[in-house]
């Protein structure tokens, strides 16, 4: 099968008018001119090179184009970059300022093994954020209930929500364990809920 | 994947949105939260040829109490606003509905209007909105406002009474004691989440389900549009046991059949969830 890239066609000038939209990304303040099919994904990682984000299944089913819209987590292949002007978007890439000052989320990742091949990994971390803003001290039934929209498809999610509860715990003020020491004293054993 | 190409409209009030819609151009489309309509255009399984974004209309949204004790929630409210009002727990089968729709994300940005207008057969809220009888206000420039009962809003899959040129406003809850108890139960598609069989129950009448003088029964899912089960109320109002009136809970649909469930399978499902959403609802009477 030949793939051919097709740039946006000239034909349909008038229903492809750009507009101009403003958002708030990461803090800083973009200006942009977008046509109104593209989606906030796309123009994060191809017009901002914000590529921490990723686009997975593009079906709304898999989470990790998860980014937050005015403090909400949401899938970002799933808003319209028009319906984002004047809005803030917090992408990854704001998580940590450089790989020796990961945040607590992302060090409890590394030590806990919530990753393998990491391309879930940003939409697990916005979401999991979202949940720690509302609740700082979810169960792991909580935990799972948040992460229903994200898909992994290498750990098996022990693993993440173990991960999860100890990034909680270091945001709570409490001191960051090693995976040998969560090992030995899971914090949480409540049961799941049914969804 | 993107959107086919569209022309795009952003209304700032209900006046505006209705003068953008008021031509009634059936290849214009009401944006709302966008979570069922852009995926469709992802898929290029819509394609409108404009677009009125709805959703920086503040008016719409927010949940007000109404006299006698029922809500007026605006139909740009989302589920999460939904979810974190103490009030809804009013109605049992919408606070059941609720954490069960999409997903965190989808919650945060899809709307109850947006959900309901486009009627999804096997949405989760379609079920709650037949039994709590939510009514539905309308409006257009040409006609002005009407109230829907939903019971008579859908009209088939991904179809509803509303004009082209009509918006969804506001959905209304009646006071509590109009639906004093009510579940919804559904068999979720483990994949997609979308229920391959859903029921909501409204109970009103003695404790316990001995004299029951009222039962509204929404059904979703199941059949090629959702729908009230008219003949399981009657039955059950009349002095049926519940588990037997519900036997025909599918009878005379055209139910649906996919490699998740097929047509017996699926029929069958939705009678093992009626009995499971009526047991709920007696569980919370009185």
């Amino acid at each position: 099968m030949e793939l051919i890239h097709r740039p946006a066609s000239a034909g349909t000038a008038a229903t492809e008018a750009r507009i101009a939209i403003d958002l708030v990304v990461n803090g800083e303040r973009v200006a942009l001119e977008v046509e109104p099919r593209r989606l906030l994904v796309d123009v994060l990682r191809e017009d901002l090179d914000l590529t921490g984000t990723k686009v997975g299944c593009d079906t709304s089913s898999c989470g990790t184009c998860t980014v937050h819209l005015d403090g909400r987590a949401v899938k970002s292949c799933t808003v319209l970059a028009v319906q984002a002007d004047g809005s803030a978007v917090r992408t990854v890439e704001d998580l940590a300022p450089d790989s020796e000052h990961l945040h607590p989320l992302q060090a409890a990742f590394v030590e806990h093994h919530g990753l393998q091949c990491g391309f879930c990994t940003p939409g697990m971390l916005m979401t999991a954020l979202d949940l720690l803003a509302r609740d700082p001290d979810p169960s792991d039934g909580e935990i799972r209930h948040a992460i229903h929209g994200n898909l992994c498809r290498c750990t098996g999610y022990q693993s993440i929500v173990a991960s999860i509860q100890e990034g909680a715990a270091v945001m709570r003020g409490e001191p960051p364990r090693t995976w040998t020491e969560a090992h030995a004293a899971p914090r949480s054993t409540a049961p799941a809920p049914d969804r | 994947m993107t959107p086919a190409a569209f022309a795009y409209s952003r209304a700032a009030t209900v006046d505006e949105a209705l003068d953008l819609i008021a031509a009634g151009d059936p290849a214009t489309r009401v944006l709302a939260g966008g979570q069922s309509l852009i995926p469709l255009m992802k898929l290029r399984l819509a394609r409108p040829e404009r677009l009125v974004d709805v959703g920086r209309i503040g008016e719409l949204r927010g949940i007000r109490d109404l006299s006698g004790g029922g809500l007026a929630v605006g139909a740009l409210t989302t589920w999460a606003a939904l979810l974190e009002d103490p009030r809804v727990t009013r109605y049992g089968a919408l606070a059941d509905v609720l954490p069960v729709i999409g997903d965190v994300q989808v919650r945060n940005r899809g709307t109850i209007g947006g959900s309901l207008a486009h009627a999804d057969p096997a949405s989760d809220i379609a079920a709650p909105a037949l039994a709590l009888e939510m009514e539905l206000v309308a409006r257009s420039a040409a006609r002005g406002e009407r109230t829907i009962a939903a019971a008579d809003f859908f009209a088939g899959a991904f179809a509803t009474v509303l004009g082209p040129d009509e918006m969804l406003l506001e959905v209304r809850l009646l006071g509590a004691g109009r639906s004093a108890a009510s579940a919804y139960v559904a068999l979720p598609q483990p994949a997609s989440g979308y229920p391959i069989a859903g029921v909501a129950v409204s109970l009103t009448g003695t404790p316990g389900g001995a004299a029951t003088t009222g039962c509204v029964i929404g059904v979703t899912g199941v059949g090629e549009q959702q729908y009230r089960a008219y003949d399981v109320e009657r039955s059950v109002v009349a002095g049926t046991p519940f588990a037997d009136a519900a036997k025909t809970i599918a009878a005379g649909q055209r139910v649906a059949s996919d490699i998740h469930a097929d047509r017996d399978y699926r029929a069958a499902m939705a009678v093992v969830m009626a009995r499971r959403a009526f047991d709920a609802a007696v569980a919370r009477q009185g």
